[in-house]
């Protein structure tokens, strides 16, 4: 028998409840959607179609897995593979409870950032692989914006460290007891939240994709599994954001009566949720609209943000 | 900013509105006439076939799914030899049934014609020929063509006079 | 060149025109109904109706028929001014008033001139509230369906029918809007040329009844250019296809060729390619065997493994790649060209004078140019039936030319037909008998083929004195042919028509040694030669030895395997002979597609495309080489005679077929064998020519039922065969603008529905076309060339006792192998006969259906009797072709008995 210690056991879990999560949140967002466009959603399999989730898995993986003929096979090979692992690697760092967790390092913050920025060359490598004008353009796409807003993801973050002096997210999640940091830093909630969204090229800002105008974007060739660990990918990154901003911005587990860990999911859940309303309310902005907010808007109030920060810190400090 | 706010909440408002999902296969769906479903081919009000293999609806189809071939009986009347419409191509959109100038294809609200097997969706003329007249009762386009066919000879169509005899100079 | 204003643009127009060719030529839409390119202007319809200005200042104008008025210099006309365009509109009108309500079941319908102009008027709506007045329909043949109730009396079908082509039976009968268009009496059109009354008729009145059988809209046919297989003029046509069947052939305008019109045998003799005598599956030991290509060439070629001396056949109406692929398998010593020893000397002897010059070899075009016409022994009517056209035309120029100082031009067909009435130019015409050309001659001489050909070399004499001359000629003659020559040599341009079908050398060579005569003094003439099949030019090309010597052969055991292709050697040798030959042969293998007399007993028969089914290339009796195209997509097992032959050398293991991948490959293989041609010629663009890197589209754009026309048998759409041979494709996908000319698969233009579009195709209305017409003359010879006359001049045909002098008789219907076997066609085809004059006939003492026994050399038959007074005595005539005929070496003694 193989001596199972207490760390694997929650790594064991952790990558367990995200790979169920993800395909939930299919369903959940189906569900959702329909609420708010006046529709029932998938309701037909399973109670409330909670098995349209199955059904739909088996059908991805039955699916043809087809590699065009004019793409770069090893590239076009390894591209959703990236995805699927920085994310579930920055998973690692999620400080769920206390006591729950994969590890606890005092780089958590730089390493999420590392990890979801390694995300952008699955994009980027899918694009350019498929050997498809469509895909080169989502793939760019991708590129910029990620890059760009990358710059004030870690920005806005900036505040939140300062003001835990950590760059351990425990230690960040312990610094909230007593006041949640959307109250201190709404501003740094607010860009990342944004930046989150546009990091995970999410909707509304699923421009490398944007179905209107390049078919598919990165994975027009795409097809199948690897069709399907993008699909994933894109749900995980989610959860990914979601607890993230939990963990920043809105106090990770603490909260009153309930326990930790529920408390910690019910923050989860809400974000998602909003995450789904924003999909169901906002349309795509344009792609110069989406830069220009980035460079002209985001990052100079990322900047003020900190600034700010820092000053009312220094004063704070001072006047002890 | 104000706008997105508040088309958010327009969007969470919805959450209580009305569902417009009709549960169809419990639910029947409510089709209007002129709905564009099925294609029939309609019979005029001698129970003949309408159809003259003119080709029309096949050059229309903007799907190039209707395909057929004209033949002639003894008395010269035209009709189709074969009228075949392949329905996993058909796109329902009702431009055969503009084109037709005898209103013998015509499009009936009945959308129930799924089929497991592709092959089951091509439709021979058999399959489309109704017994009826469709939405349109009473033309009849060999009462008003120039052509002759059975029991119609020359000059006994509509708006037609006796055949000339040519060998009359007079006026 | 001229400047006229039309809606105040400037345009040059070539002066000469009228205004509507103008107009046509230049582009812009205007409609007409009456007048046609090769008819002229009548002036009926008021169709062409425009407003002409006086000067820049006149706003008002005066309407004026476009048609009907020469362009001038500096003229101000308006199309598009409101009061033409409504003239025109009540015109359509009042045209429509008596039209029936019957677009959706007329023939016509998708490609109607009648419904084009109407949309281009833009009249919409019968406001009449009268009757329609209505006529009955006539049974007119085999070929053309008659429905009078759409006639618009515009006239053009009696025009082309009586004054073009010179047919008599159809007429305009009855008065004001009675006025009908018909025979008196019921019957079969007598014209070889009622075909035509399909494309000029610009309404439904008379259709193709071929095409009526299984009919078809003109957007679904998938057509490609192809070249008329039925005799050696090589007449472009255009093949239709629907539903992997050949189901219409028109016209393919081609100015040199063929023009406007084309024959009846031509149009409609494609039938046979639907005909139950096809060969659709090979045949071995008289089994139908359900073999792929592979397996069928396996077998074949086993047959001719250990084979001590394997033969090949060829044939006149195989194409030049079939032949040549046959020659190269067995080799330039083994190859046979197909035709007997006099038909291979007599298609050679032709082939050297054309190149020895000086006379240009002239094209059918030329011919109808020409102003002086003699006919050597040819019943240009039934062997070359488009000749009969040209020279009918041809004859007019004299006249015509003559009255240029009344100042009235050439396209105003009514005034010129009315000055001239039956003035005729220049026209003789020898023959054994009655031609219907006859009427049209200045004189005409009935005579023994020998004759005929003293009565040439005589003309030769007389134009130039060095020539030999002939002795012992009657007066008469003489002074005939001094008559003639004197014609010939006041002509502008003229034309000595002579052939094989005499069977005579000595006719051929008298009709080069007049046209040498003619350009002694650097003057210029043409001749045409007619030969028997589409490509007899090409066999005598390519070589061959002639049958007798592929029998001795067989005979003396030298060879025991032969390869037969596309040939019923029963049509070009004895039948006691052809019938040992086969008998002696160890193995027969036949390429063909018609099942034939020669093909019962072979021991593997292979199923060949046949022209709609495969492409090649032809060489026409001018000299032309020229390409046909695959039209529609047999069955696989059905494939061109060369591929058949190719796989055979593949499978024994010849390297040289390894390289023939594609038509382009075999094809430049060909023209590098010929002697004395450049092989850089192109006959036609090569497979892999693509505009905007897109091939050319066999079928219009608005082709239908794609996604459903296969459905029955699977709902996966087939994709489109490749074509290697060719760049055209297999669908409506394509390159939709202007195309090299030789590759033009239908005439339609925006607007242009009908065949009128044409003129959309040409360089000027009834010019060239666009790029030049297609076809490549293999022969010009050089204009300072001054051959040898040939001095062999025969001894005058004397009669023998108790025996008759046979010379072959023609049937535009029934002399012609493949349109025997379309169904339309063979209706038409008489029974076979011996035609004798009355004198003949009483002196032997037989009278018309009777019996009679003929034996000519060793061959034997019965005929019934038909009495044809214009035969000359002691001469007497069998039809040549027809079902049930032997071969007899003609022209030839022989014996009648009761």
């Amino acid at each position: 028998m193989i001596n199972l210690d207490w760390s694997a056991l929650t790594a064991i879990g952790i990558l367990l409840g995200v790979f169920t999560l993800a395909p939930g949140l299919i369903w959940l967002e189906r569900r959702l959607l329909a609420l708010w466009q006046d529709r029932y959603g998938p309701n037909r399999v399973g109670p409330f179609g909670i098995f349209q989730v199955i059904a739909d898995m088996i059908k991805i993986f039955f699916k043809e897995d087809w590699i065009p003929p004019f793409a770069d096979k090893f590239v076009f090979f390894i591209a959703p593979g990236i995805i699927m692992l920085t994310v579930l690697m920055s998973f690692a760092v999620i400080p769920i409870a206390p006591g729950i967790g994969v590890m606890d390092i005092n780089v958590g913050v730089l390493f999420f950032l590392a990890m979801s920025s390694l995300g952008a060359y699955s994009v980027v490598l899918g694009g350019w692989s498929s050997n498809n004008k469509y895909s080169l353009l989502g793939g760019l796409r991708a590129a910029s914006q990620m890059i760009s807003y990358e710059v004030f993801m870690g920005l806005s973050l900036l505040g939140v460290v300062a003001m835990a002096g950590s760059f351990n997210l425990r230690e960040i999640v312990n610094a909230q007891a007593g006041m949640w940091n959307i109250v201190p830093q709404f501003f740094g909630f607010v860009v990342f939240t944004v930046a989150g969204l546009a990091e995970m090229h999410r909707l509304p800002f699923d421009i490398p994709e944007a179905e209107s105008e390049l078919v598919a974007g990165f994975h027009s060739e795409y097809s199948g599994m690897k069709f399907g660990m993008f699909f994933v990918g894109e749900y995980i990154g989610i959860v990914l954001i979601s607890a993230v901003i939990t963990t920043f911005f809105l106090g990770g587990w603490h909260g009153p009566f309930l326990p930790p860990l529920v408390w910690f999911f019910i923050k989860l859940f809400a974000f998602i949720c909003f995450f789904i309303l924003l999909r169901a309310s906002l349309p795509r902005p344009r792609f110069d609209q989406l830069m220009s907010w980035g460079w002209k808007l985001m990052l100079p109030l990322a900047i003020l943000n900190l600034v700010v920060t820092g000053a009312v810190l220094l004063a704070v400090r001072q006047g002890h | 900013m104000i706008s997105i706010i508040k088309t958010i909440w327009t969007v969470i408002l919805h959450m209580f509105g009305k569902r417009e999902t009709v549960q169809y296969p419990d639910e029947k769906v409510k089709l209007r006439p002129r709905y564009r479903g099925r294609i029939i081919l309609s019979r005029d009000p001698d129970g003949d076939e309408r159809c003259v293999a003119c080709y029309l609806c096949s050059a229309a189809c903007p799907v190039d799914c209707i395909s057929l071939q004209a033949t002639e009986d003894e008395h010269g009347r035209r009709y189709p030899e074969f009228f075949r419409i392949n329905f996993s191509r058909c796109i329902y959109c009702g431009l055969c049934e503009e084109a037709c100038p005898t209103y013998a294809i015509q499009l009936t609200p009945d959308f129930e014609m799924s089929e497991p097997e592709r092959p089951n969706l091509v439709y021979e003329k058999e399959d489309l020929l109704i017994s009826g007249e469709g939405k349109y009762p009473g033309y009849h386009f060999y009462k008003v063509a120039g052509l002759k066919i059975k029991d119609k000879d020359k000059g006994e169509a509509e708006n037609e006079d006796e055949p000339i005899d040519f060998k009359k100079l007079l006026p | 060149m001229v400047t006229i204003y039309i809606d105040d643009k400037s345009y040059e127009v070539e002066k000469g025109q009228n205004l509507l060719q103008a107009v046509l030529s230049l582009g812009l839409n205007l409609p007409y109904f009456c007048w046609h390119p090769a008819l002229g202007s009548v002036g009926a319809c008021r169709q062409c109706a425009v407003i002409q200005y006086r000067d820049e200042d006149d706003k008002e104008g005066n309407l004026i028929m476009a048609c009907m008025q020469p362009v001038q210099d500096g003229m101000r006309i308006s199309i598009e001014a409101a009061a033409a365009r409504k003239f025109r509109a009540s015109i359509i009108e009042w045209l429509m008033v008596n039209h029936p309500h019957d677009c959706p079941v007329c023939d016509e319908g998708g490609e109607c001139h009648l419904q084009d102009m109407t949309v281009m008027t833009g009249h919409n709506y019968r406001k009449f509230r009268f009757k329609k007045r209505t006529h009955r329909n006539q049974y007119l043949g085999p070929f053309i369906n008659h429905e009078m109730n759409r006639c618009i009396a515009c006239y053009r079908c009696v025009r082309f029918y009586r004054d073009y082509a010179g047919g008599k039976d159809l007429q305009d009968m009855a008065s004001h809007d009675y006025v009908y268009f018909g025979r008196s009496e019921e019957g079969i059109l007598q014209s070889e040329f009622s075909g035509n009354l399909v494309e000029v008729c610009p309404t439904g009145v008379f259709t193709d009844k071929t095409l009526k059988k299984h009919y078809t809209r003109k957007w679904d046919l998938q057509s490609a250019p192809s070249v008329c297989h039925h005799c050696s003029l090589g007449c472009n046509t255009l093949v239709g296809e629907r539903y992997n069947k050949a189901v219409r052939i028109l016209n393919r305008y081609n100015r040199r060729v063929n023009g406007y019109f084309m024959c009846d045998r031509g149009r409609f003799g494609y039938e046979f390619t639907n005909s139950n005598k096809r060969i659709r599956k090979p045949i071995f030991e008289g089994k139908v065997e359900d073999f792929d290509r592979d397996s069928a060439a396996a077998k074949t070629s086993e047959l001719l493994k250990d084979r001590s001396k394997v033969i090949g056949i060829g044939s006149p109406r195989a194409s030049l790649e079939a032949n040549f692929a046959l020659k190269s398998m067995v080799g330039e010593h083994n190859f046979y060209s197909g035709l007997s020893a006099r038909e291979n000397k007599l298609a050679r002897k032709i082939l050297s004078i054309l190149r020895n010059g000086p006379a240009r070899p002239a094209s059918l075009h030329d011919v109808e140019t020409a102003d002086a016409v003699f006919v050597l022994g040819e019943d240009l009517t039934n062997t070359a039936p488009m000749l009969d056209l040209a020279v009918k035309q041809a004859i007019r120029n004299k006249p015509i030319d003559d009255i240029q100082q009344i100042h009235i031009d050439r396209w105003n067909d009514a005034a010129i037909r009315e000055y001239l009435q039956d003035e005729k130019g220049p026209f003789y015409l020898a023959t054994p008998s009655w031609t219907k050309l006859d009427e049209f001659a200045a004189k005409t001489y009935r005579a023994a083929p020998d004759d005929i050909a003293r009565l040439g070399y005589a003309v030769a004499h007389a134009l130039d004195e060095s020539s030999p001359a002939v002795e012992g000629l009657p007066d008469e003659i003489k002074t005939m042919a001094e008559e003639i020559a004197g014609a010939l040599k006041n002509a502008r341009q003229p034309v000595l028509i002579s052939g094989m079908s005499m069977r005579s050398e000595a006719v051929i060579e008298a009709a080069a040694n007049v046209a040498r005569a003619l350009c002694r003094d650097d003057r210029k003439a043409d001749i045409v030669y007619t030969l028997p099949e589409c490509n007899s030019m090409g066999t005598a090309f390519l070589g061959g030895y002639d049958l007798e010597k592929a029998f001795e052969d067989v005979e003396n055991g030298t060879a025991d395997t032969v390869i037969i292709l596309e040939s019923d050697l029963y049509r070009h040798a004895d039948k006691t002979q052809v019938d040992k030959f086969l008998e002696k042969c160890a193995n027969l293998i036949v390429v063909d597609y018609l099942k034939n007399r020669t093909s019962e007993g072979a021991s593997a028969i292979l199923p060949a495309a046949a022209f709609a089914e495969g492409d090649g290339t032809l060489i026409n009796n001018e000299g032309r080489v020229q390409r046909f195209f695959q039209a529609l997509n047999p069955d696989p097992i059905l494939q061109e005679s060369w591929r058949w032959i190719r796989d055979i050398m593949i499978k024994l293991d010849d390297k040289k077929a390894e390289k023939w991948k594609a038509l382009d490959d075999i094809s430049d293989a060909v023209l590098n064998s010929l002697e004395g041609i450049n092989p850089k010629i192109e006959i036609a663009p090569s497979a892999n020519f693509r505009i905007n890197e897109q091939k050319i589209p066999r079928a219009p754009m608005r082709y239908s039922g794609r996604t459903a026309m296969y459905a029955d048998k699977s709902v996966h759409e087939p994709k489109p065969p490749d074509d290697p041979d060719s760049p055209l494709s297999f669908s409506m996908e394509g390159f939709a603008g202007p195309r090299p000319s030789s590759l033009i698969s239908f005439f339609w233009a925006p607007g242009w529905n009908s065949v009128q579009s044409v003129a959309r195709y040409q360089q000027e209305v009834a010019g060239e076309l666009k790029g030049g017409d297609p076809g490549v003359r293999l022969i010009e010879p050089g204009d300072h060339a001054k051959p040898e006359y040939f001095k062999t001049i025969p001894d005058a045909f004397k009669p023998r006792q108790d025996e008759f002098y046979f010379v072959p008789l023609y049937h535009i219907f029934g002399s012609e192998e493949l349109s025997n076997e379309a169904e339309a066609v063979s209706e038409l085809v008489p029974d076979a006969y011996l035609a004798l004059n009355k004198r003949s006939a009483e002196k032997t003492g037989v009278s018309s259906r009777d019996k009679v026994k003929v034996s000519i050399k060793d061959g034997q038959i019965s005929l019934p009797v038909k009495i044809m007074n214009s035969l000359p005595d002691n001469i007497a005539g069998i039809p040549v072709g027809l079902p049930g005929m032997n071969y007899f070496e003609l022209p030839a003694f022989g014996k009648i008995a009761k």
